[in-house]
C-alpha cells in the first residue's frame, strides 16, 4: 500500500509538536508582530550576540528541553520520574557549594564569600554536578528495577527528599554564586547564540547516538511495550530501566548547572520547581505514550520549546506571572484534546476525504 | 421452514478496512435452538463478521435481520439490548466483586432505596442454578476458575440481558477437559431452550461434539454452510484451507516409524530440577535430532518445567547440565547464550512485542545476545528478517509491519523466527499451535520436524494429544506438577490419556 505524502508527514513523530509550535507562533505573529524581532546586542563580557523573544525561548527553555530529553527515556520504559525538579536543585546546590571559596575555609568573611574566585577547578565542579544527578538517577533506577516499586511512588521519594538534600548541601541557605566563569553556561554566547543552545544540541546528539546507534533504543521501546516478552527474549529489562533513570538524572544535572548559572544562585526550594511536570508534558506533546514504547528525543525537545514559547507569549501579552499557571492549564487541556484518539480520527477523516478523490478521478 | 425459525439473518455483508477486504458479500443464517460453528483460518473474516453482528463495526454493505425485522446494530451496547451477547475466552467481568453483583450489575433489586442484597443473591443463585451450577454467589468472582467465570457471563447474558443469541468466541481455549464438557452441557441446554448459539473455535473435535451446522469462511468470502453430520472432518479442513489434503497427510509421512534414528547427542540433562509450589523434582534428558513431546493437562506443571529449564525462574533443587556443563546462573539471557530457546505459552503476554515491527521482533533475541553496543546494522536486520519471513512463510506485506497486526499463526512464526535466528541447540515450544488456524498449525508441526531432522533438540508441549502423538519421538507425561511417565513415540493414545488423567 502506498501512503500519501500527507499521511507520511502526519505519521511523523515531529508533526504534532511542530504543528502546536507553529500555531502558537502564528498567533504571536498576528497579535504581536514585534514578537519575532531580533536584534544584535553588545555584551561587555560576551561580545556581540543576538537577542529577542526567539533567542530567549531557546535560552530559557534549555533546562526544560534537557529535562524533557531525559524524561523521554524513562517514560518510554513505561515509567515516570517525578524527581527531575529536585535533581535540578541538588545539582545547582552542588555547584554553588563547590564554587564557594569559603569551602573548607576556617575564616569566613563577606569579602571571601563574594570574591569572584573559587578553590575548586571548574571541571571538577561540572563533574561533581553530573555525578550527583546521575547518582540520583541510579537511586531511582534501583528502586524501580530492583525493588520493583512503582515508578511514580519510587521517584516521589526523591521528589520530596531531594529538595531537603539540596538544602542540606547549602546549609539551608540560598547561595549566591559570584564566580564569573560559571556564569558562561547560562549567559554566555558562541557565535552570537546562547551557550545553552549548544549544550542542548550536544546532549541531544549524545542521546541520539546512545539510543539509535546502539541497541539501547530498541530495548527501551521493547521494555516499554511489553517488559515480560522482552525479558523472555533474553534482555535484562532491569538494567535497561536502570540506564533510563540514570540518563534522566544526568540530564537533570545539566539542567541544574545551566539554571544555577543563569540565575547566579542555588535555591533548594525553588530551582527547577515544577520542572518534572513540564517535562512530562513536553514528552507527551512529543508523542511518546505515558504507557511507554516508541519515543523520539527530538520530538520531546520540541515539546519543551512549545511550552516555553507559550510561556513567553503569555508574558508578552501582559498576563501577570501569577496567572501563568492558569494559562498553562489551558495549554494542557488543548494538548490533551488535540492528542485524543477522537481528534486524530477526525483529522484523518478530514484529510482522507480529500485523498481518494485524487486517485479515482471518476 | 418458516422465516421465524431464523433468529439472525445476515445478507450480503461486506466490510473493508484500509488495504484489506475483510468480508465480501457474506451470508450467515442462525436458527433458533442451534449451535452454529463459525470456522475458518485466521484472517478468514470470522471476527469481523462477529464484530458486525455485535455492532463493533458497521458493515459497508449488507443487511441484518433479527427475528425477521431489519435492524441496524449501532454499538455493542445496542446489540446487547437487541438480545445478542458474547462470551469471550477471557471473561470481561469484574473479578473483585461478588458473583451475584456481576450477574445483576445495573439491574440490582432495590429496597428502601438501597440494594436488597438478600434478594439479589437469591435471584443470582436461581439464575446460575438454571445452568446446573452450584456455587456461593456471594463470593468474589475472582475466587472461581475461568470456567465458572464464563458460566457467570452466560448467566448474566441470559438473565439480565435476556439474550436470544449467544456468541461463544474461543470459549474453551483456557479450559481443561472437564470444564469444556461442563460448558458443552450448558450450551446444549441453552440450545434446547431455543437460544441461537454461534460457536467459534479452533478445535475440530469440539465442533463435531456440539455443533449442528457449520459455516466456513475463507479470505473474507463464504465457502458455505453445512450440516455437521454430513460433513466429514477432512472435508471441513479442506474447505477451510482451500487446498489439497496431501499437505496435511505429509506430516504423518515425515515421521513414519523408522525406528531409532542416528546416533543421538546427549544435550541436556535435567536432574531433580524443581521449585517448591511450582514443580516437583523432574528428571529428563534431551537429545539432538529428537522431539520430546510433553503431554499434560493445564496446570500439570509442563509450563513451569519449561520455565525452569529456560531460566525464567531459578530452581531450588536439582541441577541442569547443558552440553556437559552444569548451569549455575539461571536467566533467559544465560539460556540464550547456552543455546536454549523458549517459545512461551502466552504468545501475547510473553512472546511478541506488539508495537514493534516484525523485523525488530525477529532480531530481538539475537541482539540480546550481542548486547547493548554491538547493534546490528539496519541492513543486517533486514537480511535476517527477510530470511525468516521467507523460511517460515510469514504472511505480511513487509517486515516493517507491526507484529500486533498479524494473525496468531504468523505471530507464532515471528517468535519462532526470533529464536531460530539465535541458532539454538534446544528449542522448547510451549503450546506453539494454540489458537492458530489449521494451516499454520500444520506448517509449524512440519517445521518442528524439520528442525529435529537438522539436529536440534525440540521439546514440544501441547494439550492437543493428536499433535503430540504425531510428531514426538519420545513422550513425557506430566500430572499434578510432576513428571509421571515417559513413553516411546509410538505409544497409543489411550495409554497416554489414562496416564494424563491418572487412572491406571
Amino acid at each position: 500500500m502506498k501512503q500519501s505524502f500527507l499521511r507520511k508527514i502526519r505519521d511523523s513523530r515531529l508533526f504534532w509538536p511542530l504543528t502546536a509550535w507553529i500555531i502558537i507562533l502564528v498567533f504571536d505573529a498576528i497579535v504581536e508582530p514585534s514578537f519575532f524581532k531580533l536584534g544584535i546586542m553588545q555584551d561587555p563580557v560576551y561580545g556581540a550576540h543576538l537577542y529577542g523573544n526567539l533567542i530567549d525561548i531557546f535560552n530559557n527553555g534549555a533546562p526544560l528541553m534537557l529535562a524533557a530529553i531525559g524524561m523521554t527515556l524513562v517514560i518510554a520504559t513505561g515509567g515516570v520520574d517525578l524527581s527531575v525538579g529536585a535533581v535540578i536543585a541538588i545539582s545547582a546546590a552542588m555547584g554553588a557549594v563547590l564554587i564557594n571559596p569559603a569551602l573548607g575555609n576556617q575564616l569566613i568573611s563577606n569579602a571571601i564569600l563574594t570574591k569572584d574566585a573559587t578553590n575548586t577547578p571548574l571541571p571538577i565542579i561540572i563533574l561533581a554536578d553530573l555525578a550527583a544527578g546521575t547518582l540520583c538517577g541510579l537511586w531511582n533506577g534501583i528502586l524501580v528495577s530492583r525493588a520493583r516499586i512503582q515508578p511514580m511512588v519510587a521517584t516521589l521519594i526523591l521528589m520530596v527528599a531531594g529538595r531537603g538534600i539540596a538544602q542540606l548541601i547549602t546549609n539551608g541557605q540560598i547561595m549566591t554564586i559570584y564566580y564569573t566563569p560559571y556564569y558562561w553556561f547560562g549567559n554566555g554566547y558562541i557565535l552570537g547564540l546562547p551557550v545553552s543552545i549548544y549544550i542542548v544540541a550536544v546532549v541531544l546528539l549524545f542521546g541520539w547516538v546512545l539510543v539509535r546507534k546502539t541497541a539501547i533504543g530498541l530495548f527501551i521501546e521493547s521494555v516499554g511495550i511489553n517488559a515480560k516478552s522482552t525479558y523472555y527474549s533474553g534482555i535484562n529489562e532491569q538494567n535497561v530501566k536502570l540506564l533510563a533513570y540514570m540518563f534522566c538524572g544526568f540530564c537533570g544535572a545539566i539542567a541544574g548547572l545551566i539554571l544555577s548559572s543563569y540565575v547566579h544562585s542555588a535555591d533548594g526550594n525553588n530551582n527547577g520547581l515544577n520542572y518534572e511536570l513540564d517535562a512530562i508534558l513536553s514528552v507527551v506533546m512529543g508523542g511518546t505514550l505515558m504507557t511507554g514504547g516508541r519515543f523520539s528525543l527530538v520530538a520531546s525537545a520540541i515539546g519543551a520549546v512549545v511550552i516555553w514559547t507559550f510561556t513567553v507569549t503569555v508574558y508578552s501579552l501582559g498576563v501577570p506571572a501569577n496567572a501563568l499557571l492558569a494559562a498553562k492549564a489551558v495549554l494542557v487541556l488543548l494538548v490533551i484534546l488535540l492528542y485524543s484518539d477522537y481528534t486524530r480520527r477526525l483529522m484523518n477523516r478530514l484529510f482522507e476525504r480529500r485523498g481518494p478523490q485524487h486517485g479515482t478521478a471518476n | 421452514m418458516t422465516d421465524t425459525q431464523n433468529v439472525v439473518v445476515m445478507k450480503g455483508i461486506s466490510k473493508s478496512f484500509p488495504g484489506v477486504v475483510a468480508l465480501e458479500n457474506v451470508d450467515f443464517v442462525l436458527r433458533r435452538g442451534e449451535i452454529h460453528a463459525l470456522m475458518g483460518e485466521n484472517g478468514a473474516g470470522k471476527s469481523t463478521l462477529i464484530k458486525v453482528l455485535t455492532g463493533v463495526e458497521q458493515p459497508d454493505k449488507g443487511t441484518i435481520e433479527l427475528n425477521g425485522k431489519l435492524v441496524q446494530v449501532r454499538s455493542p451496547q445496542h446489540s446487547q439490548e437487541l438480545g445478542i451477547s458474547t462470551v469471550y475466552q477471557e471473561v470481561n467481568l469484574c473479578t473483585n466483586i461478588s458473583v451475584a453483583e456481576n450477574i445483576m450489575l445495573g439491574h440490582e433489586p432495590h429496597r428502601l432505596g438501597s440494594i436488597d442484597w438478600r434478594k439479589m443473591n437469591e435471584l443470582a443463585n436461581k439464575a446460575i442454578n438454571r445452568l446446573g451450577i452450584n456455587i456461593d454467589v456471594s463470593h468474589p468472582l475472582g475466587n472461581y476458575s475461568v470456567a465458572i467465570q464464563q458460566m457467570v457471563a452466560i448467566t448474566r447474558a441470559l438473565e439480565v440481558l435476556s439474550a436470544k443469541v449467544l456468541i461463544f468466541d474461543e470459549p474453551t481455549s483456557s479450559l481443561d477437559i472437564h470444564e469444556t464438557n461442563l460448558l458443552f452441557d450448558v450450551m446444549r441446554k441453552l440450545k434446547s431452550e431455543g437460544i441461537g448459539i454461534v460457536f467459534i473455535t479452533h478445535f475440530l473435535d469440539q465442533v463435531y461434539q456440539v455443533a449442528n451446522r457449520i459455516t466456513v469462511l475463507r479470505n473474507g468470502k463464504l465457502v458455505g454452510t453445512f450440516d455437521a453430520a454430513s460433513l466429514p472432518r477432512v472435508e471441513l479442513v479442506a474447505k477451510m484451507l482451500g487446498r489439497s489434503l496431501t499437505e496435511l497427510d505429509a506430516i504423518s509421512k515425515v515421521k513414519s516409524p523408522e525406528g531409532e534414528k542416528k546416533e543421538k547427542d546427549h544435550l541436556v540433562n535435567v536432574s531433580g530440577l524443581g521449585l517448591k509450589g511450582s514443580l516437583e523434582p523432574v528428571d529428563l534428558e534431551l537429545y539432538a535430532h529428537e522431539i520430546l513431546g510433553i503431554a499434560g493437562l493445564l496446570g500439570s506443571g509442563r509450563t513451569e518445567m519449561a520455565g525452569l529449564i529456560f531460566g525464567i525462574d531459578s530452581p531450588d533443587s536439582g541441577s541442569l547440565t547443558v552440553s556437559g556443563k552444569k548451569v549455575g546462573h539461571f536467566s533467559p539471557l544465560e539460556s540464550l547464550k547456552r543455546g536454549i530457546a523458549l517459545c512461551p505459552e502466552d504468545r501475547k503476554a510473553e512472546g511478541v512485542v506488539g508495537d514493534l515491527t516484525i523485523r525488530e521482533n525477529i532480531i530481538l533475541a539475537l541482539q540480546a545476545r550481542y548486547g547493548w553496543f554491538k547493534f546490528m546494522s539496519r541492513q543486517k536486520q533486514d537480511e535476517i528478517a527477510e530470511k525468516y519471513i521467507k523460511l517460515l512463510g510469514i504472511v505480511t506485506p513487509s517486515s516493517d509491519q507491526l507484529v500486533k497486526n498479524l494473525s496468531g499463526g504468523n505471530q507464532q512464526k515471528v517468535i519462532l523466527a526470533r529464536w531460530l535466528a539465535t541458532n539454538p541447540k534446544v528449542l522448547i515450544l510451549d503450546e506453539p499451535t494454540r489458537g492458530i488456524d489449521v494451516g499454520a498449525k500444520t506448517e509449524i508441526q512440519k517445521l518442528v520436524l524439520e528442525l529435529a531432522e537438522e539436529g536440534k533438540s525440540c521439546v514440544f508441549i501441547s494439550s492437543e494429544m493428536d499433535e503430540v502423538l504425531r510428531i514426538s519421538d519420545r513422550i513425557a507425561v506430566m500430572r499434578d506438577r510432576k513428571k509421571v511417565a515417559e513413553y516411546p513415540g509410538n505409544v497409543d493414545g489411550k495409554t497416554l490419556i489414562h496416564t494424563m488423567a491418572g487412572e491406571s
